[in-house]
């Protein structure tokens, strides 16, 4: 599904590389789950796979399509959803569904009808007609979330999708991800969260300092290491205890 | 067609949204062409009802003094105020109380009247005309000056024309008296004209008219075309506002993940800015037509124009929305977009003329002017408005005003591509 070759990406200013050498392969129907501390290189890298930045050198590949040759194309088979809410404001959630579905080429009834079945089943059906800035953080989230797989993608990069939320919308979050996965979404995800991430992913990578240190299923990864009880255990004994603040 | 009539209907909701930035974008020009049409006004009037107070000191109090004095008074554009000393009106100008003193000196009608008439035996005597060879033909009067004393903030333009002005008198009052030294001299008779002193050359001023109508500039004419360009051109600082916005909120990063070209989002914006600018046109006209005789103005005289002025409004709404999504697309913050927009289009109606007409610029100004879309544009309404001319006429502004549109949208969508190519 995702083959990525010695992926490299330098900022320009930066002395060292925010993703470095990275060969990954992600199957069809996965939850991957990219974790790792800050800077690790997990936004970077879920932005080059989604057309946002360009790689200083390597390459990959989405169902065997590259940006370079299938732009569109690759744009119609994957969502987005991004770390910010990416949604405008002063418009209503429908309004925001609406122009954000049209852009895929979704019209008409058939596109009402996935805006009011996703807002449904994510408990925003009655807050359809309200405005953005009135919602809350999850309910922005989940807005976010239906703004990017109205259009079925094949393929879901999500950001840190439940990062800032009460529990009940992260529930609802990782309930709706699961249910599109198995209706066939591959799904690649970052978060801090990794009791979540434990719990939600068939398939976890950890990434430091812009490579993988380790791949598997979380069940396989914490049975490494026997002095860990869960990932978070695993990570830690991987990434260290110093913390990773920078600007 | 979906995807752009999608992103032009989402710009009508977000424009409709921002009410406080909406009244904005349709009062503030309207405020503006009436305050500058209303100040501006009085330059154009031949008969002026706020009359310029000026000071009048007059040590002659003779013929000469009594003609300027006249002259002055039949200009009806000045309140002339007398005044017994030159420096209690010197004061009172330098202090800036009046913008003009004129202080006639003592003696002036009979020393110029003496002076012309030794010149006047002199030269008759070198024809034999004269009974009595006078004595001397050289005299010892002295040269005579009306100072004139004018506020230091007074503009050069308003002491430029009253020096020419006065100079215009003092010239015709210096020939009248000659003429009359000559006839005192001829004839006995003072009832005898010998010399025509009208003036032989004046000038008629031909206007361009329609049918028998002629076309009188006024403010209004030159006032609603000038600064309705200046702020159709203002559309580019909400315009560019609105896409450093989307990049602020995230939203335009979604759009670069989605299968829709940059070109849409840019139509899209292009639809629903142009159909603002088109209304903002109507508007002024509005307030033209009906406003203006409201508050004492001459009325805009559309008469058959308007589809012409529409034509024009729609080129010039296309140049500046051009400009404003080339700005909206490199600016990162609204901080870089809103000062330099605004900055901007002072610059360009400078340049174009808003302000300064550009046949009084330096030659250099007046090459960069050519460069002003706001230049073109003028140009083309006062074609319109001024100059009754026809749609074939107009096609060279109209030609450039499209064709900057169409590169600087060239230049945002090449910019774009550049910098997010992957």
């Amino acid at each position: 599904m995702i083959q990525i070759s010695h992926l490299s990406k330098k900022y320009k200013n930066n002395t060292d590389f925010s993703v470095l050498d990275l060969d990954l392969k992600i199957d069809e129907g996965e939850i991957f789950g990219l974790l790792g501390p800050n800077g690790a290189g997990k936004t970077t890298l879920i932005s080059i796979l989604s057309s946002l930045i360009k790689p200083t050198s390597g390459s990959f590949s989405i169902n065997g399509l590259t940006f370079q040759k299938n732009a569109n194309q690759l744009k119609q088979l994957i969502g987005i959803v991004p770390q910010e809410y990416a949604l405008y404001p002063t418009l209503t959630a429908y309004e925001n569904l609406y122009y954000l579905g049209s852009m895929y080429g979704l019209k008409g009834k058939p596109l009402k009808e996935k805006i009011h079945y996703h807002l449904d089943i994510l408990g925003l059906k009655m807050f359809s007609n309200k405005k953005l800035d009135t919602f809350s953080g999850g309910m922005k989230r989940r807005v976010n979330l239906i703004a990017s797989v109205l259009h079925n993608p094949k393929v879901l990069f999500l950001d840190e999708p439940t990062v800032g939320v009460d529990v009940q919308s992260k529930n609802v979050i990782i309930e709706n991800l699961k249910k599109l996965n198995t209706q066939g979404t591959t799904i690649i995800y970052t978060s801090h969260h990794l009791n979540e991430a434990e719990q939600f992913c068939t398939k976890v990578a950890i990434i430091d300092h812009g490579s993988i240190i380790i791949e598997g299923t979380p069940k396989n990864l914490i049975s490494q290491y026997p002095e860990s009880h869960n990932l978070e255990d695993v990570f830690l004994t991987l990434t260290g205890k110093a913390l990773r603040d920078h600007a | 067609m979906h995807k752009l009539w999608a992103s032009t209907y989402k710009e009508l909701l977000l424009l409709s949204r921002d009410l406080g930035g909406l009244a904005i974008l349709f009062v503030m020009p309207l405020v503006l062409v009436v305050t500058i049409t209303l100040i501006q006004d009085s330059t154009f009037r031949s008969i002026n009802d706020n009359k310029i107070p000026i000071l009048w000191v007059d040590y002659d109090k003779g013929e000469v003094s009594k003609n300027i004095y006249e002259g002055l008074a039949e200009s009806k554009s000045f309140n002339i105020i007398g005044k017994e000393s030159d420096k209690e009106a010197r004061e009172l100008v330098f202090k800036g109380k009046y913008q003009l003193a004129i202080v006639i000196p003592a003696n002036l009608s009979s020393e110029l009247e003496k002076k012309v008439n030794l010149n006047v035996e002199g030269l008759l005597s070198k024809f034999g005309l004269e009974d009595e060879t006078p004595q001397s033909h050289k005299t010892d009067l002295e040269k005579k000056e009306v100072i004139l004393y004018f506020d230091p903030a007074t503009q050069m333009a308003f002491k430029n024309s009253i020096k020419n002005g006065i100079d215009k008198m003092i010239f015709k009052i210096e020939t009248q008296t000659i003429y009359k030294a000559f006839q005192s001299q001829i004839t006995d008779d003072e009832k005898e004209a010998i010399f025509d002193t009208e003036s032989f050359i004046t000038f008629k001023e031909i206007t361009p008219s329609i049918g028998k109508n002629e076309i009188i500039p006024n403010s209004v004419q030159h006032n609603v075309p000038a600064w309705t360009l200046f702020a159709i051109f203002f559309i580019i600082v909400p315009l560019s506002i609105n896409m450093v916005k989307e990049k602020s909120q995230g939203t335009f990063v979604r759009l670069r993940t989605n299968p829709v070209s940059y070109l849409t989002v840019l139509g899209g914006k292009t639809v629903i800015y142009l159909a603002v600018c088109l209304i903002q046109f109507g508007l002024m006209l509005g307030i033209g037509v009906y406003l203006f005789p409201f508050l004492g103005l001459p009325s805009l005289d559309v008469s058959g124009k308007i589809p012409l002025l529409f034509l024009v409004a729609l080129f010039a709404g296309l140049a500046a929305i051009g400009l404003g999504l080339l700005l909206g697309t490199v600016a990162r913050t609204q901080e870089q977009s809103a000062p330099f927009g605004a900055t901007f289009v002072v610059i360009l109606a400078a340049l174009g003329g808003v302000w300064v007409p550009v046949f009084i610029m330096p030659k250099f100004m007046q090459t960069l002017s050519n460069l002003s879309p706001m230049n073109w544009g003028l140009n083309a309404f006062y074609d319109v408005f001024l100059r009754d001319v026809g749609i074939m006429d107009l096609v060279p502004e109209l030609t450039l005003l499209f064709l900057f549109f169409v590169i600087t949208t060239a230049i945002s969508i090449v910019y774009n591509e550049r910098k997010n190519a992957v």
